[in-house]
C-alpha cells in the first residue's frame, strides 16, 4: 500500500538516546574484542606486546559494556523497545521458521524481527556470563581455584561464540544500508519499514 | 491468557494486562510507574491490534538460559576441558591449536617489542657478586655440556603443556664457573626485551632442574618462545622461566621480578603457590 502523499517519507525508528546507547556499547565492545584478540591470538600478541596495558584496557572496556544499557533505562523509548525485544508473538515463530528453512515466504515482523530478538536476548545473557567469569578471573581472591579454571574455560569458549555472533550482527548491518541509516540518523524510509517490519505500528513523526 | 508462566524461567512475569489484579501478577502494584516491560506511556502503549510487545517473554528466557548455561559450564569445566584436550591430543592437523585451551603455549610479552638476536649479536653476561664476571656468546653456550629435561609446563593462568623437552646448560654450571662470592644470596635475571626481570634464591638457582635453555621441543628456541636463550625453572610456574635471557646477576638478597612486584609469588612452586593446587611439575 503506497503511502498517501501527505505522509512523511521517513519514519522515526530510534531516539537520540537509543542511538547513544547503541554507539557507546558498540565502541566499548569493539575495544573489548580488539584487546581480547591482542591477548589471545599469538600473532597479534607478538605484534602488540605491552601485556599489562592490554589487560587493563580489556578489563575496563568489558566492565563498562553494561553501563550505556543501564543509563538507557531512564529512556521510555528504550524501555519500550526492550519490551518489544522480549516478547515473542506467533508472527515471530513464523519468521524464525521461514528464516531457518530459508523459505522465500513472508517473514512477518514487528519493530524487531525474531532474529533481532533472539540476538538481543542471547547477547544480553552472554555479556552477563562474560562479565561474571571475567570478574572471577580478575579478582582471583573471589572464589576457589576450581571456579577460576572453570571461569577461564567458559570465558574462552563463549568469546569464540561471541566473535561469530558479533560478526553476523555486523555482517547483517553491512548488508542493509537503510537499517544502518536507521541506527545512525534515527529514521528510516517508510517503504523499508513496510517491507522489513510490516507489523511495526510506528507513529508518524 | 497470554504469556505462559512456565516454571522458574519466568518468575516475575505478570499475566496479561486484563484488569484482573491477582497475587500472581508480581511484586509491584498496578499503576505504579516502574522500570519494567509492562507499563508504558500512552504514547508507547501498543493497541490491541498491534502484535508488537505481546507474547511469551522469550528474550528473558534466553538471558536466563545463557546464565544457566554459563553456570553449568563453570561447574562442568574440568570434565569438558579433559574432553577437549583428548580430542586436541589426537588432532594431526593442528587446527585445534586455534581453539580455546586447545593445547600448546600462549605468547605473553610485557614489552612493546623485542629485538631478534642471533649468534652474531646475542650475549649473556654473568656478573654481580662473583669472582670472575663472564660474557657468553651463543656458540660458547652451545659448546658447554647440555642437559635435557622433559617435564610439564604449567602457566599460572591455567594452561599446561605436557611433557615438553627443554635442553641447555645447567644454571649451576655457569654460577660455578663465575665463582659465587660468599655474600651472594640470590640471583637476578635480566632480559633483552628491556623490561622483564626474574629472581631465584641461590639454593633454587643451584637446583639441577634449572637450565639456561637453548632448545625446546628438540628444536632451537624460537623468538616467540624466548629464543635464542631463556631461563627454564622446571619446578615453578612458567613466569619464572624468563624469556630472552641476557643477564645473570648475583645479589645479596632476592629482588622480586616483574610479575612478583605485581603480586605474584616469588617462590613460585607449581601447586604450592599463587593460591593454586596444580599437580607439581618436578
Amino acid at each position: 500500500m503506497p503511502p498517501p502523499p501527505e505522509r512523511p517519507a521517513r519514519v522515526r525508528r530510534f531516539t537520540a538516546g537509543q542511538r547513544w546507547v547503541h554507539r557507546t556499547t558498540a565502541w566499548l565492545a569493539l575495544v573489548c574484542v580488539a584487546s581480547a584478540a591482542c591477548l589471545y591470538l599469538p600473532p597479534l600478541a607478538e605484534l602488540v606486546g605491552r601485556r599489562r596495558l592490554v589487560v587493563l584496557v580489556h578489563e575496563w572496556s568489558g566492565l563498562l559494556i553494561p553501563l550505556p544499557f543501564l543509563l538507557g533505562l531512564v529512556s521510555r523509548a528504550f524501555r519500550a523497545d526492550l519490551r518489544r525485544l522480549n516478547r515473542f508473538g506467533p508472527h515471530d515463530r513464523q519468521w524464525l521458521r521461514s528464516a531457518l528453512r530459508r523459505e522465500r515466504g513472508p517473514r512477518p515482523a514487528g519493530k524487531f524481527n525474531a532474529g533481532q530478538k533472539v540476538y538481543a536476548g542471547w547477547l544480553a545473557g552472554a555479556v552477563l556470563v562474560m562479565l561474571g567469569t571475567g570478574l572471577l578471573m580478575w579478582f582471583t581472591g573471589l572464589a576457589p581455584l576450581v571456579w577460576r579454571t572453570g571461569a577461564t574455560f567458559v570465558h574462552d569458549w563463549l568469546a569464540l561464540a561471541l566473535a561469530v555472533v558479533l560478526a553476523g550482527h555486523i555482517g547483517k548491518a553491512l548488508a542493509d544500508p537503510e537499517a544502518r541509516r536507521g541506527m545512525r540518523t534515527g529514521s528510516v524510509e517508510r517503504g523499508w519499514a513496510a517491507r522489513e517490519h510490516p507489523l511495526w505500528e510506528h507513529s508518524d513523526r | 491468557m497470554g504469556a505462559p508462566l512456565t516454571g522458574a524461567l519466568a518468575p516475575v512475569t505478570a499475566g496479561r494486562c486484563d484488569g484482573n489484579l491477582t497475587v500472581r501478577r508480581g511484586p509491584w502494584r498496578r499503576g505504579v510507574r516502574r522500570w519494567s516491560n509492562r507499563r508504558v506511556s500512552t504514547e508507547e502503549r501498543t493497541d490491541p491490534g498491534d502484535p508488537d510487545g505481546r507474547g511469551a517473554p522469550v528474550g528473558r528466557r534466553l538471558v536466563l538460559g545463557m546464565l544457566g548455561l554459563g553456570a553449568a559450564g563453570l561447574v562442568a569445566a574440568p570434565l569438558l576441558q579433559r574432553g577437549v584436550e583428548a580430542v586436541a591430543g589426537r588432532d594431526p592437523t593442528g587446527l585445534t591449536g586455534l581453539l580455546p585451551n586447545g593445547g600448546g603455549f600462549r605468547y605473553y610479552s610485557v614489552a612493546s617489542s623485542v629485538p631478534e638476536l642471533g649468534p652474531q649479536d646475542y650475549r649473556l653476561t654473568v656478573d654481580g657478586l662473583v669472582e670472575r664476571p663472564a660474557t657468553y656468546s651463543l656458540d660458547a653456550l652451545r659448546g658447554l655440556p647440555q642437559t635435557r629435561l622433559v617435564r610439564d609446563v604449567q602457566c599460572v593462568t591455567g594452561w599446561r603443556v605436557p611433557s615438553t623437552p627443554f635442553e641447555g646448560v645447567p644454571l649451576s654450571r655457569l654460577l660455578d664457573a663465575a665463582g659465587v662470592r660468599p655474600e651472594a644470596r640470590a640471583v637476578r635475571f635480566d632480559c633483552f626485551d628491556g623490561t622483564y626481570t626474574e629472581s631465584l634464591t641461590l639454593a633454587q638457582a643451584r637446583r639441577d632442574d634449572v637450565l639456561v635453555a637453548l632448545r625446546m621441543q628438540d628444536r632451537p628456541l624460537g623468538h616467540s618462545h624466548g629464543g635464542p636463550v631463556r631461563l627454564y625453572v622446571a619446578p615453578m610456574y612458567f613466569y619464572k622461566s624468563a624469556k630472552w635471557l641476557s643477564g645473570i646477576t648475583l645479589t645479596d638478597r632476592v629482588e622480586p621480578g616483574y610479575w612478583e612486584r605485581l603480586g605474584y609469588d616469588v617462590d613460585a612452586w607449581v601447586g604450592r603457590s599463587n593460591g593454586r593446587d596444580d599437580a607439581p611439575t618436578a
